[in-house]
């Protein structure tokens, strides 16, 4: 009875692995072209670091990947800070759906929208265009995903001890640092890596709201990408898969990331 | 009693106050700065003259503008199908699957999601190039070479690419949330697998098939890297117009103007998937 349950599904096999083969094969190829010794991109000749120790020289990527940086940490700050708080008053006070559609907005609307939206207001309020505006722009973005991960630890977590902190007569700052933070630690931490990850490949954002003189990485890569193939771009590319998949497995481990987001 | 009242309302302000308040200034303002451009005329260097005009809509039904717009509606279509076509067996294979392999499976499906978009992309151009690897598996196979890079199939494969996983995950989370009782009953009462799956598993999975129509059809509507960088500029999508009306033309009111149908068509797929939930809220 129940090999025939499983024969029944049988045939759904493949589209399952066809889904996964057309997910990782793409990815694959550019790692595996990184460490090639040829300076055509296509033929393989054999195993090589060369290309890695060529984007060390490179300056343009140098500079990006400061400014990328900067802005990444600056907005992982920013929308770490706002985003649990926002997530903590949700949970306790909000009545109002209008917070909430706010809030989680910037996670549904096209990129493209939000950086024309900012690009349109910076003109309008005569700010002129740097890190700190990019900065500004990924924190928008950056804050819905991390209220949306500290909401889902909140809806987890057990409210007892911070009802037996308030009864014992500790003040809600105290409760707030001594109980609340410490409970929401894990979600808060990998709201933070979703945060920091989503800043440092943005792009659309980025290109619509950076000064043309403090490009990020993104921006460098696509002005590369634009000419072609090249080795280099497959090692940069390998590094940043690295970095994005180290981040996105460690904030899986604090938490239930995938129920968070689905 | 009063001073409780107090301190929620410290407690909202301080908790609440920050983000809402940040939300309000760089997402609503702008929002409806977009929104109140459409109506307005465009500078001559760009900006914004403040006389209300009409004409930013009726530019949209110019046979120039119309047929990017159907050229990008039925890439983003064919683009949503397949991703459905894919997603759907493999959301439901996971479903089914123990629990320790379905965080792994559901992690091996967001995981390149998180990854830089420009080099997922990137890495279709080392594949379709004319050297590139099926290229190269053609000629082996002692077939000629084929032009992949810089057609409307490259556009659709990046734009798959890009956002299967977001078809996969809310599908996994309907069908994962099923009663699996329904599917036995209905075996139970005689209909075949395909009976079952049509009128059962299917309706009650509707509102995750639409929520990932809405995640695939809407972002691939406003992309304009993949048709810059796989269609070669050949194909212009909304996306590529819009950002050329803030870039380039430096016409923000007809771009305002594109961008707000963007979002209505985001509003609408919304109105349905919450309908969706509703009929099968009920139902159930």
């Amino acid at each position: 009875m129940r090999r025939n349950a499983k024969r029944g599904h049988g045939w759904l096999q493949l589209p399952f692995w066809l889904t996964y083969v057309f997910l990782y094969v793409p990815i694959a190829v550019v790692v595996l072209m990184s460490f090639n010794q040829n300076k055509s991109a296509y033929a393989w000749g054999g195993f090589s670091l060369r290309w890695y120790s060529a984007l060390i020289g490179n300056e343009k990527i140098r500079d990006g990947l400061i400014n990328t940086l900067i802005v990444a940490f600056g907005a992982t700050v920013l929308s770490t800070v706002l985003g649990t708080l926002l997530a903590v008053g949700l949970a306790r006070y909000n009545k109002s759906r209008l917070v909430d559609a706010l809030s989680t907005m910037p996670a549904i609307l096209p990129d493209l929208v939000l950086a024309i939206g900012l690009l349109v207001f910076y003109a309008a309020v005569k700010m002129t265009l740097g890190l700190h505006s990019v900065l500004i722009a990924h924190t928008v973005f950056g804050m819905a995903f991390v209220t949306a991960v500290v909401r889902a630890r909140i809806s987890h977590a057990d409210t007892s001890m911070e009802e037996a902190s308030r009864d014992l007569g500790a003040t809600p700052v105290t409760t707030f640092m001594r109980i609340t933070l410490p409970t929401l630690a894990p979600g808060i931490l990998a709201g933070a890596l979703l945060a920091f990850t989503l800043s440092i490949d943005e792009f659309v954002i980025a290109f619509f709201t950076a000064a043309p003189t403090e490009p990020t990485l993104p921006i460098v890569i696509y002005s590369m990408v634009r000419f072609g193939v090249s080795p280099e771009i497959n090692a940069l590319a390998t590094l940043l898969l690295a970095v994005s998949f180290t981040v996105v497995i460690a904030a899986q481990r604090m938490t239930k990331l995938s129920e968070a987001l689905s | 009693m009063k001073s409780t009242v107090r301190a929620r309302v410290i407690g909202r302000l301080v908790t609440m106050g920050p983000g809402f308040g940040f939300l309000i200034v760089f997402l609503a303002v702008p929002l409806a700065l977009v929104l109140s451009y459409t109506v307005f005329r465009r500078g001559r260097f760009g900006g914004i003259v403040y006389e209300p005009t009409g004409e930013n809509f009726t530019r949209l039904i110019d046979p120039l503008y119309l047929d990017v717009v159907f050229g990008s509606v039925k890439l983003a279509t064919i683009t949503t199908l397949l991703a459905l076509l894919l997603a759907y067996p493999t959301a439901y294979m996971i479903a089914r699957l123990p629990a320790k392999w379905k965080v792994v499976a559901l992690v091996a499906v967001v995981l390149p999601f998180w990854t830089n978009f420009l080099i997922r992309t990137y890495a279709w151009i080392v594949l379709l190039n004319s050297e590139g690897l099926v290229n190269s598996g053609l000629k082996a196979l002692g077939l000629g070479k084929v032009e992949l890079l810089y057609t409307d199939g490259a556009i659709v494969a990046g734009l798959l690419y890009a956002y299967l996983p977001l078809m996969v995950l809310p599908l996994y989370s309907a069908i994962e949330r099923l009663d699996p009782q329904l599917r036995e009953a209905s075996a139970n009462l005689g209909a075949g697998p395909i009976r079952t799956f049509w009128s059962v598993t299917l309706p009650l999975s509707l509102p995750g098939v639409l929520t990932g129509c809405v995640f695939v059809f809407v972002p691939s509507l406003g992309n304009f890297v993949i048709p810059e960088l796989l269609g070669g500029g050949r194909r212009i999508m909304v996306g590529n117009l819009i950002r050329d009306q803030f870039l380039k033309a430096r016409d923000w009111p007809f771009g305002s103007v594109l961008a707000l149908s963007v979002i209505g068509v985001l509003v609408l797929l919304l109105f349905a998937q919450a309908w969706a939930t509703r009929r099968v809220g009920r139902d159930a």
